[in-house]
Parts: C-alpha cells; structure tokens; sequence
C-alpha cells in the first residue's frame, strides 16, 4: 500500500501544482489589460541656480526648483493582480552635453486603490532637479511626464506613460537670492 | 518495514538497471543546466533570474521574491525602470530602480539608482569615488516577478545542512526509486 511518505509526497505536489495553476490564472487573466489613462500636470514656480553639487561631483551645477500640480485618478488600475503602483514624474529634456536627460523629480507608492485619487497642488519636488553640467539655464523644453511601474502579484513588470505631458522653460538667468 | 521496502527496488535491480539510475540522475542534472545556459542565450542577462535578498526595494519586493531578467542591448535603459547591478566589490548584485540617466550623442548612458525604501540614492553603496552606473555595471533589468518561491534558495544558502539535506534527499530517491 502507500506508505506514509508517499501519501505526503503526493499531497505536496498536488497542492504545489494548485498553486502554481491559480498564480498561472492570475498572471494571464490580467497581462492583456491597457493600463493608461489621463493625467494633468502643470508647473506653479520654476527657479534656477547654479550651485556646486557636493553630492557627486563639486562642479558648480544647475540646480532647478519647481513646484507641480498634478490630477490623475488611478483607481481603476487597480485589480486582483496589482501589488503596488509606483507613480513617478519625470524630467526629460536635451541640452548640448546630453541627447536625453532623464531625472526623476517625484514619486509615490500606492498600495490601495481608495488613496490612488492624486489631487496635489502646488507640492514641491521630492528629489533635487540636478543637471549633469549647465545644461538648464534658459532651456526652452523640458517635459514633464507620470508613469506608473506597476508591480503585480505575479506577472510583468510594465511601465506605462500617463497620456498627458507639461513642457516648460527654465529662465535665461539664474536666481542668485534665497529662496 | 519501510526501509527493507525502500531497498527493495534496488536488492531487485541488476547491475545494468543500476547503470541506468545513475545515467538519468546526470540527465537531470545536465537538462537543469542546460535550461540555465539557454536562458542566459534568450534573455541575454548572465544571471537571467535572480532573488530578492534585501528589504530595499519594500513594499514592491520582499525578501524571497523571484525576478525575470532580461538585458537586450536595443532596449534602452530607461529612468523607473528596476535594473539588476554589480559593483566592484561587492559579491551580490544590488535590485534597485534607476532615479536619473544622462544619454550621450554616442549612446553611451551614465545613470544613478536608488531602492524605493531607502531615502537616499545609491551613491554611498558604489564603489569609492563611483558617482554614476554604465551600461556595463547591468546584470539585467526586472521584466517578471514571482512571490515566495525564491525562499528555498535562501534557506539553502542560510542554512548549509539543510542544503546537502535537501539534495541528498533527492539523489537518494533517484538512485533507488524505479521508473
């Protein structure tokens, strides 16, 4: 007959192989869903300055402050395999040093959809808007995207560009007051 | 009772049949590295999947979470993406999402990370003096994810023992057991 290991043996794998059918159900149920939709953003005060950065390499650098709008509503992203959302706006701009420059000014992680409503008005930056060199100083296009990492229970990885974008330029002076 | 009946497939195999365990229990071994050595040839990453081993990147990723990697030299690097990296010195790769990336007129990237549960970036883990990431440095970025199932092989490297326990276990029930 079966002995105590075989029965266990069997058990095992049968609920190892349940398990791995639901997480399979799961990813597949959900890997064909568009996950866009709109965002609007808008920039309230810009100010540049030309500081050394100390934090890399103590080369007097343009340091860009800004403070955003920013209304998009997410909870419809939400479903049963959706872990997180890692919503970031981006920096990206051209200057004669750099073909791309992207730097990421702000981000947020969204666990549940009752706080993935996003009404935020004039906030500022979470990171420093830090050029690699002096690239900001009267730049006339610098666009301001969202996108959304989202992280599933089990599945993909996406990244995904909120349709919507804020262009703006710096000014050709830098602010030499505090502020 | 149990053991004598465990030797029994054995006491009644001749030495050919013997032969043949032992040839299918290399096959096995050899068809795991083959799948191994073939991921690396599809994915292009040297290590195409990896374990989460720090809290870093929480609540996206725990310890024990399994990632997919890919490293395709046409897909660009690009700012919220999770890249796999090495440094100098250090033996494990770090998991940790890219914050900023300057692109050169030539392709050549520099870029800067940061683990979405620490509040600095990750200059202070490079290597002494390093500022920025290349291309190079990139093991490959996270493109799938699976929970929990990464927590065997920290218990195996955690704990030795269990380790030769576990594969001791199975040469043993390959060996003895008949097809």
């Amino acid at each position: 007959m079966h002995s105590f290991l075989q029965r266990g043996n069997a058990l095992l794998a049968y609920t190892l192989s349940v398990l791995a059918c639901l997480t399979f159900a799961c990813f597949i149920s959900t890997v064909f869903l568009n996950y866009r939709t709109d965002v609007d953003i808008s920039t309230v005060r810009i100010v540049l300055k030309n500081i050394p950065d100390y934090s890399a390499s103590r080369e007097e650098n343009d340091l860009g402050f800004l403070t955003f709008d920013l209304q998009t509503d997410l909870k419809h992203l939400f479903n049963w395999n959706v872990k997180q959302l890692f919503v970031y706006l981006t920096a990206e701009y051209e200057t004669p040093n750099n073909k791309l420059n992207q730097v990421v000014l702000w981000d947020k992680i969204i666990l549940r959809e009752e706080n993935a409503k996003l009404d935020f008005k004039n906030i500022n930056t979470k990171y420093y808007f830090w050029d690699d060199g002096n690239g900001l100083k009267g730049n006339k296009n610098i666009t301001l995207t969202l996108s959304w990492n989202i992280i599933p229970n089990a599945g993909f990885l996406p990244n995904i560009f909120a349709q919507g974008s804020h262009s703006f330029k710096f000014p050709a002076e830098y602010t030499t007051s505090r502020i | 009772m149990e053991v004598v009946s465990l030797f029994d497939d054995v006491k009644r195999m001749n030495k050919r049949q013997f032969l043949y365990q032992v040839l299918s229990f290399g096959m096995i071994v050899s068809s795991a590295l083959m799948i191994w050595k073939g991921l690396m040839v599809v994915t292009g990453s040297e290590s195409p999947i990896v374990v989460v081993l720090s809290g870093s990147m929480e609540p996206a990723f725990h310890r024990g979470d399994l990632l997919f990697l890919t490293n395709y030299p046409e897909e660009p690097v690009r700012v919220g993406e999770i890249v796999v990296f090495k440094v100098a010195g250090r033996d494990i790769p770090i998991v940790h999402r890219v914050l900023k990336l300057h692109e050169k007129e030539n392709g050549t990237i520099k870029f800067l990370t940061k683990g979405d549960n620490n509040s600095v970036d990750d200059r202070g883990l490079y290597a002494a003096g390093q500022l920025w990431l290349t291309k190079d440095d990139v093991v490959g970025r996270a493109r799938g994810f699976l929970p929990y199932v990464g927590m065997v092989t920290i218990m195996m490297n955690e704990y030795p023992n269990f380790k030769i326990g576990v594969l001791a276990c199975l040469a043993f029930y390959v060996l003895i057991h008949r097809e």
